[in-house]
Formats: structure tokens, C-alpha cells, sequence
């Protein structure tokens, strides 16, 4: 990393003003600095742009908040994965003389909010999938570029697939999932809508009655709560009611589930909520494998289906098979971590969890399989039971409420169908019953993590 | 019934005229641009004004009548199953409101145009020509109804006629016909959606999002308000703050059609005008069908909200089967021909009721059939 030579022609008052890398969304853990306007001996006033920072989702300018003269750029134009709240440049106050410049860093510094780990917890192996022929590539890419390519891919092989939501067209998604297809597909295909939620998804359903394959974006499923008439009573039940002849193949697809310190109203799984409803498929990918070839599957049903994804795994990057049409089977659940002492049911983030959970109880001699549910309707009882028949004991990790949760199904089956496989009671690992708060400190006593799992596993093992 | 040879509805039609049919928006020069944007607005109304009812031949007068009398005859006939204890639930006849759906449907390309209403489907789908046996079979909940048994007097669609449904939640079919609506202007394929609701319905929200949308888009929808006078039991004077439902697109720029719904003609003459300006690709336009149901809202309505004088008046003077029969006579139809119609109609009606009444229930293997398309 080249060093910088702060300009010193003032005397030295007081000290110096860091910069810190910012964080520009909720969920940013780290970015590139791509780009320095400034430089050392600069006057910059509140308002000036000093750097353009990349973020995984876009590039932010990033403006002066005090005025001053800029001292040191500690971090060099075009280095990566600058966490957030690394001290990239110093600012000197009006008379200020340049401070000593901290010592530029190598590494970057640790971020003094504690993120949340961003690598992705790895599975031991990813068990083939029947459709994917052994020896094929794997290329390494984020959820939200899997999700954008089973999009773009489904929407070159049929036209009647089209996309419409808030900003997914010259924005490019407002967490950037759909990205470059306006480019593509022309605004015919990829279609703004104003911020609607109840209208934009009654026009979608409306669409695919009328033999089109809509995929909706919502900017988060908690907006879809503007629109569950729709999904429910318009999409879910209309095919039932009219004796078959109303097909519906639409995708809502969105993020889902608690994102980063957003508070109450921008921070809950309604997994549990669609999956509750006949007529609807409900997907809820982890990987950016299943994502593809979920949501390509998704595009491709006859039915209406709830696709759920997560923010905060959007940035996450997974292996892909490299093959021309790479679509998975919906309502099958996926063993990612094989073992013979307890099972761990789970899906969504929930799976990153579980594995590292899996990883520490490993060390202590405990071997969990760990499922992926993946499709939450219909679910895959047999994967579940199967497993369970196998561990005999049984945790379910679901980041969301626990009461009438998709972990409440789950035991409701072992109970049913799994009751005599059973030598401990099932447990379930959910995010505390309360709205979740904004609080640092309070948001993460109540969400699920992989501590809280792994301390319900010891509990059915009896350890 | 309703008596003979009495004066019509409001804004009785003026004899048919020589001016031509279906005027072109009249272009204008006036100075300021918000003046023009108004008068587009009305534009269709003054086009409407000018020309108030279709010049119908003897056999399409003849036709509509045939159509409406279907309707009155068949829904009195499901009054009578209902209370008989044959259909169940919720049943809301159309009854009074026949000319809307006939007038409507006449002026459409049937099987390419997309049409949507609400809850009260019966005379829509008969209007459309859907068999009326396995519309009444599906009132009385059997396998050979429209949605073998599953849907109900409120849930009854035909995609081969284009026929959406037959929705229960009011309100929703409005987007759902703008989607439709998005589907003709994807593909193309110059086909219109007539999406209809009621003066209730008006009043939700999501009619407001679909208005701002399907004019930003300019989608080729006809949205129809039918007001009866009455969203339930609530008077439209105790629910609207607006009650002249046509003006109520006018902050979206969707000019609005004040249409007397009991003259099936002038409500033909009024689709056309509507439907030239939407198939010209200019958007949406919002008619209001002022009309009138002569039933309760549903089969368990008291009616207390409104007087039987209030009714009677309705029924004998802008009854919109006795006016077209009177025109028919008039014309110099013979009595004989009409009571023709009136007994074949008996008859279609009296072999659906039949057909309805005897035909076996759904098989129970039908329950779970048409949950979801795919297996998984």
C-alpha cells in the first residue's frame, strides 16, 4: 500500500478528525474504496464528495460531513474488502496543523460495531444433485447474482416471463437482484411499478390468470403484507375454486425475515405465515445453488409460489454448477451436513447457523446432520423423517417467531409420524417472541445463532 | 312484474339519431393545457351525449331482450333453489341490473376480450354465454358446475369464454382485470379487459392503485362501476364522498362515462364509445352504469335499508326488460314472438334447474384435486 504524506501548514490544535469507512445500507459489512477525490492538503466543506465506495450492491458516494483540510487517505484507491469503520482518512479542523497520521493499515482494522460473520459457513460436502453430472464445474457466485441469472435465463427461454416491482428496473433492485436485466429485456419486460404493493400484485396475479408468468418483486416481504389478499385469496385459491381451469404461475419473490437493525416493522419471516396456506408453493433457499435452481423451477411452475430469500445472505458466495439449465426439484429438502448423532432442521439463514453450530459441536465429539427444508410447502416430511429415524434425536433452528412456526410443524410430524424414532424430546431454536427491537445489544438476544443451537442439541443428546 | 307503458328511466334515450355512430374524441384548440386536459376528461361523456343510444336492429333488440329475460328468469329461478335449500351460502342476483352485463358484453369481441366482476356473476356469465345448466349446477354444488362444486355462486370462471370470475373479495378483481388487461398489451394483441365492480367496491383502496397504474400504463381496460344504489345495505350517500363515480378517475386522468344502466342500448352505445378510445391505445376509461338491484344484496338480506316504494318505482317505471319489449312492440314485434322467447327461456331455465337439482354431488376424490397444478 502506497503511504501518503500529510501536508502540514497549520498549527497543531487539537486532533485530527478520522474518516471511517461507512457503512451504506443496513447490511454492508465491507466494501472497496474504489476511488479517492480528495487528496492530502484538499479543503473540504460538508457536502464534498471525497471517495466513491462499492458496495456489493452499488456505487456510493461518499461526502464530507465536517469541513476541514483532508490530513492522510490511510486506505489506497482500489483496495477491497475495507471493513466498515476502518479509519480510511484523517480531516484537520479550520487552524488545525495536520495531525501525525496514524500508521496506514495493512489489514484493515477490526470494525468496532460487531458484524456478523459474512463467509459463509461451509457445508462438509454438497451432496450431487441428481440433475447435476458428477465432475461438472462450480463457479463461485453470490446469492443475489444466482438469483439475477435464474431470471435472465428463465427470460430468455420464454417470453411470457416478465418482472415488475418497486425499482427493479432503472435502479436495478433496490438490494440489486435485478440487476442488468433492464438492459436486457427492455422496459416491455422489466416493468417500475410505483410503490403499490396491493395494486402491483393484483396486477401480476391478474397477468398470470391471464396466461402470463409474472415474477413480483417486493422490496421486502413486509410490504407484502399490503398485499396478502392477493397472494392468498387471489393466487393461492382461485385454481381450487374454479375447478382447475384458473391457473396461476406467478413468482413473489423478495426478502424475507430479519435483516440488519432495521427494527420491527422491516424484520420478520412470514415463512410460516404462506406456508400455512393450501394452493401456494413456499420456497426458502439458503445457497446460492438452491436459489438458482429453485427459482428457475419457481418460473417454471404451473402454481403460484412464495419465494423467500434473505438480505443478509444475498452477498454470500456459493459454488453453482456450471451447466446450461441447472433447475432443482421444489418440496425436496437437502441433507448439507451428514451425521449420525441428532438432526438439525432447518432452512434459510438457518442453515449458515446450523452448519456452524454443526462445526463446534463436531470438536466436542457430537456429529449433527443438519437439513436445508428448502421448500416449506409442501414439505418434505420423508427427508425429515427419514433422518430422524436415523439420529433419533432432533433439533429445529428457524430464524423467526416460534409460535405456529414452520419448527412447530416439524415437531407436530415427529410427533405424529416420528414418535417412536424419538429417544429425547424435539426441540426448537427461534428468535425470542417479541417484535424485534432496534437495539444493537437487544437485536441480538433476539435473534437465533448458532450458540443458542448448539446448547439445544447438547440438551436432546443429553450432554 | 312490472307494468306496461310507463315513462322511462332517467335520461330516457331520445330516439335513436342520424348522427354518427361513435363520435372520435373532438379534437380542440383551446388555449390552456389544463382546460384540454379537462375536456379530454369529458370528452367521452360529450361523445356519449351526442349520440346516447345504439341504433340496434330489430334482431339484436330482440337479442339483448332474449339475453336479459335469461338472466331475470334464471336468477329468480336460483331465488327459488335457495330458498328451497338447494344452493347454500352467499347468493347475490343480478336482478335488476340486466341490461349492464348485455349492453356491456354485445359491444365486446367475444372470446378475445378479457371481462372480471365481482360476487354477483351469474348474469355476467350468462350474458357471455356460458351454459346456464352448469352455472346452476354449480349454485347447487355439484360435480358438473363450472368449478365442479368447488367454487360456488361467487367463484365462476370460463377461460374459454374469457371469463375471469366470479371474485369474492371486493375490490380484488379490479387489479386483477388490469393484469389482464397487462396481458393484452403484452402481447399485443389488441384485446380489451372490462373489469367490473360495484359502487361498494369502489370505494377500496386497491381500485385507486390499479387506476394510478393502469393509466400510467396505459392499459386497455374498461373499468365499469355498477351502481345500484346500494354497497350492502349502505346507501351510496352514507359510503361515497363522491357519488358520481365517473369523476372518479379524474385524478388519475381517466376520463369517466355517466351511463344509464337500465337501457341496455345506450349502455351499448356507451361501451363502444369507451372501447374506441381504449383499443385507440389511449388507456383506461371508467364508465358508471347507473342501475338498480331489485333483490337484497344476498339471499339473507331484510332490506331494511330502503323502502318497497323505493323498489316498486324501480321495477315499474325503469325496468330495462319491459322497456326493451316495449320498444319491440313498438317497433312491430308481435306479442306472439316475444312470448316465444319468454317460453324458451322458461324452458332452458326449467331444464338447468333440473339439471342441477339431479346431478350427482362432487365424488369425494374431488376435495383434493386442484390444490396445486404441479407435482412435487
Amino acid at each position: 500500500m502506497p503511504s501518503f504524506t500529510p501536508m502540514c501548514w497549520w498549527e497543531l490544535t487539537e486532533m485530527a478528525i478520522d474518516l471511517k469507512m461507512p457503512a451504506l445500507s443496513p447490511t454492508m459489512e465491507e466494501g472497496t474504496l474504489a476511488k479517492w477525490l480528495v487528496k492530502p492538503g484538499d479543503e473540504v466543506k460538508s457536502g464534498d464528495i471525497l471517495a466513491e465506495i462499492e458496495t456489493d450492491k452499488a456505487t456510493m458516494e461518499f461526502e464530507a460531513v465536517d469541513e476541514g483540510v483532508i490530513g492522510a487517505l490511510l486506505v489506497a484507491e482500489g483496495t477491497e474488502g475495507v471493513k466498515v469503520g476502518t479509519i480510511i482518512a484523517t480531516l484537520q479542523g479550520e487552524g488545525e496543523d495536520a495531525a501525525p497520521a496514524p500508521q496506514p493499515v495493512a489489514a484493515p482494522a477490526p470494525a468496532p460495531v460487531a458484524a456478523t460473520p459474512v463467509a459463509a459457513p461451509v457445508a462438509t460436502v454438497r451432496p450431487t444433485e441428481p440433475e447435476v453430472p458428477a465432475g461438472t464445474a462450480l463457479v463461485a457466485t453470490t446469492v443475489r447474482e444466482a438469483l439475477r441469472d435464474a431470471m435472465a435465463e428463465e427470460m430468455r427461454a420464454d417470453d411470457r416471463v416478465f418482472v415488475m416491482g418497486e425499482e427493479v428496473a432503472e435502479y436495478q433492485g433496490a438490494y440489486k437482484v435485478t440487476q442488468g436485466l433492464l438492459e436486457e429485456f427492455g422496459p416491455r419486460r422489466v416493468i417500475d411499478t410505483p410503490i403499490t404493493e396491493y395494486g402491483f400484485a393484483g396486477i401480476g396475479t391478474g397477468a398470470a390468470m391471464g396466461g402470463l408468468r409474472p415474477v413480483v418483486e417486493f422490496m421486502t416481504f413486509n410490504f407484502a403484507m399490503q398485499a396478502i389478499d392477493h397472494i392468498i385469496n387471489s393466487a393461492a385459491k382461485t385454481n381450487y375454486m374454479s375447478g382447475g381451469q384458473m391457473r396461476c404461475p406467478i413468482v413473489f419473490r423478495g426478502p424475507n425475515g430479519a435483516a440488519a437493525r432495521v427494527g420491527a416493522q422491516h424484520s420478520q419471516n412470514y415463512g410460516p405465515w404462506y406456508a400455512a396456506v393450501p394452493g401456494l408453493v413456499v420456497i426458502a433457499p439458503y445457497d446460492a445453488a438452491d436459489a438458482k435452481g429453485l427459482l428457475k423451477a419457481a418460473i417454471r411452475s404451473d402454481d403460484p409460489v412464495v419465494f423467500l430469500e434473505n438480505e443478509l445472505v444475498y452477498g454470500r458466495s456459493f459454488d453453482v454448477p456450471q451447466v446450461d439449465d441447472f433447475v432443482l426439484p421444489i418440496g425436496k429438502a437437502r441433507i448439507v451436513r451428514p451425521g449420525k448423532d441428532v438432526t438439525i432442521v432447518t432452512y434459510s439463514i438457518g442453515v449458515g447457523l446450523a452448519l456452524e453450530a454443526a462445526a463446534t459441536l463436531a470438536a466436542e465429539g457430537i456429529d449433527a446432520e443438519v437439513i436445508d427444508l428448502r421448500t416449506l410447502r409442501p414439505l418434505d416430511k420423508a427427508t425429515v423423517l427419514e433422518s430422524l429415524s436415523r439420529t433419533n434425536r432432533m433439533v429445529v433452528a428457524e430464524e423467526g417467531f416460534p409460535v405456529c412456526s414452520i419448527a412447530s410443524e416439524i415437531i407436530a410430524i415427529a410427533m405424529e409420524e416420528g414418535f417412536d424414532y424419538l429417544d429425547a424430546p424435539v426441540l426448537r431454536v427461534c428468535d425470542e417472541d417479541v417484535p424485534l427491537p432496534y437495539a444493537a445489544n437487544l437485536e441480538k438476544l433476539a435473534l437465533i445463532d448458532a450458540e443458542r443451537i448448539a446448547a439445544a442439541v447438547r440438551k436432546v443428546c443429553y450432554r | 312484474m312490472a307494468k306496461p307503458a310507463r315513462p322511462r328511466a332517467p335520461r330516457a334515450a331520445k330516439p335513436a339519431t342520424s348522427t354518427p355512430a361513435t363520435p372520435a374524441i373532438i379534437e380542440t384548440d383551446t388555449i390552456a393545457g389544463e382546460e384540454e386536459a379537462v375536456f379530454a376528461l369529458r370528452s367521452l361523456q360529450q361523445a356519449h351525449a351526442n349520440n346516447r343510444r345504439y341504433d340496434a336492429s330489430d334482431a339484436e333488440l330482440l337479442h339483448f331482450y332474449e339475453q336479459m329475460v335469461l338472466i331475470r328468469r334464471f336468477e329468480e329461478r336460483a331465488g327459488q333453489l335457495y330458498g328451497l335449500g338447494l344452493i347454500g351460502g352467499f347468493c347475490h342476483l343480478y336482478i335488476g341490473q340486466e341490461a349492464v352485463a348485455v349492453g356491456v358484453q354485445s359491444a365486446l369481441n367475444a372470446g378475445h376480450d378479457s371481462v372480471i366482476t365481482g360476487y354477483r356473476d351469474h348474469g355476467h356469465m350468462l350474458a357471455y354465454g356460458i351454459d346456464p345448466r352448469v352455472i346452476m349446477a354449480e349454485l347447487t354444488g355439484r360435480q358438473a358446475g363450472i368449478s365442479h362444486g368447488k367454487g360456488g355462486s361467487m367463484h365462476m370462471f370460463s377461460t374459454e369464454h374469457k371469463f375471469f370470475g366470479g371474485h369474492g373479495i371486493v375490490g380484488a378483481q379490479v387489479p386483477l382485470g388490469a393484469g389482464l388487461a397487462f396481458g393484452h398489451k403484452y402481447r399485443d394483441d389488441g384485446g380489451v379487459c372490462v373489469a367490473y365492480f360495484g359502487d361498494g367496491a369502489a370505494n377500496q383502496g386497491q381500485v385507486y392503485e390499479t387506476f394510478n397504474m393502469a393509466a400510467l400504463w396505459k392499459l386497455p381496460i374498461v373499468f365499469v362501476v355498477e351502481n345500484n344504489g346500494y354497497a350492502m345495505g349502505t346507501a351510496v350517500k352514507r359510503g361515497s364522498a363522491e357519488t358520481h363515480f365517473y369523476r372518479r378517475g379524474t385524478g388519475f386522468r381517466i376520463p369517466g362515462m355517466d351511463v344509464n344502466g337500465m337501457d341496455v342500448l345506450e349502455v351499448r352505445q356507451a361501451t363502444e364509445v369507451a372501447l374506441d378510445f381504449v383499443r385507440a391505445g389511449n388507456g383506461p376509461v371508467l364508465m358508471e352504469l347507473n342501475t338498480y338491484r331489485y333483490r337484497g344484496h344476498s339471499m339473507s338480506d331484510p332490506a331494511k335499508y330502503r323502502s318497497r316504494e323505493e323498489v316498486q318505482e324501480m321495477r315499474e317505471k325503469h325496468d330495462p326488460i319491459e322497456a326493451a319489449k316495449l320498444e319491440l312492440l313498438k317497433r312491430g314485434v308481435s306479442e306472439d314472438a316475444l312470448k316465444d322467447i319468454d317460453k324458451k327461456i322458461r324452458q332452458t331455465v326449467a331444464e338447468a334447474a333440473d339439471f342441477a337439482e339431479n346431478s350427482p354431488e362432487p365424488a369425494h376424490a374431488e376435495l383434493y384435486t386442484d390444490v396445486l397444478v404441479g407435482t412435487y
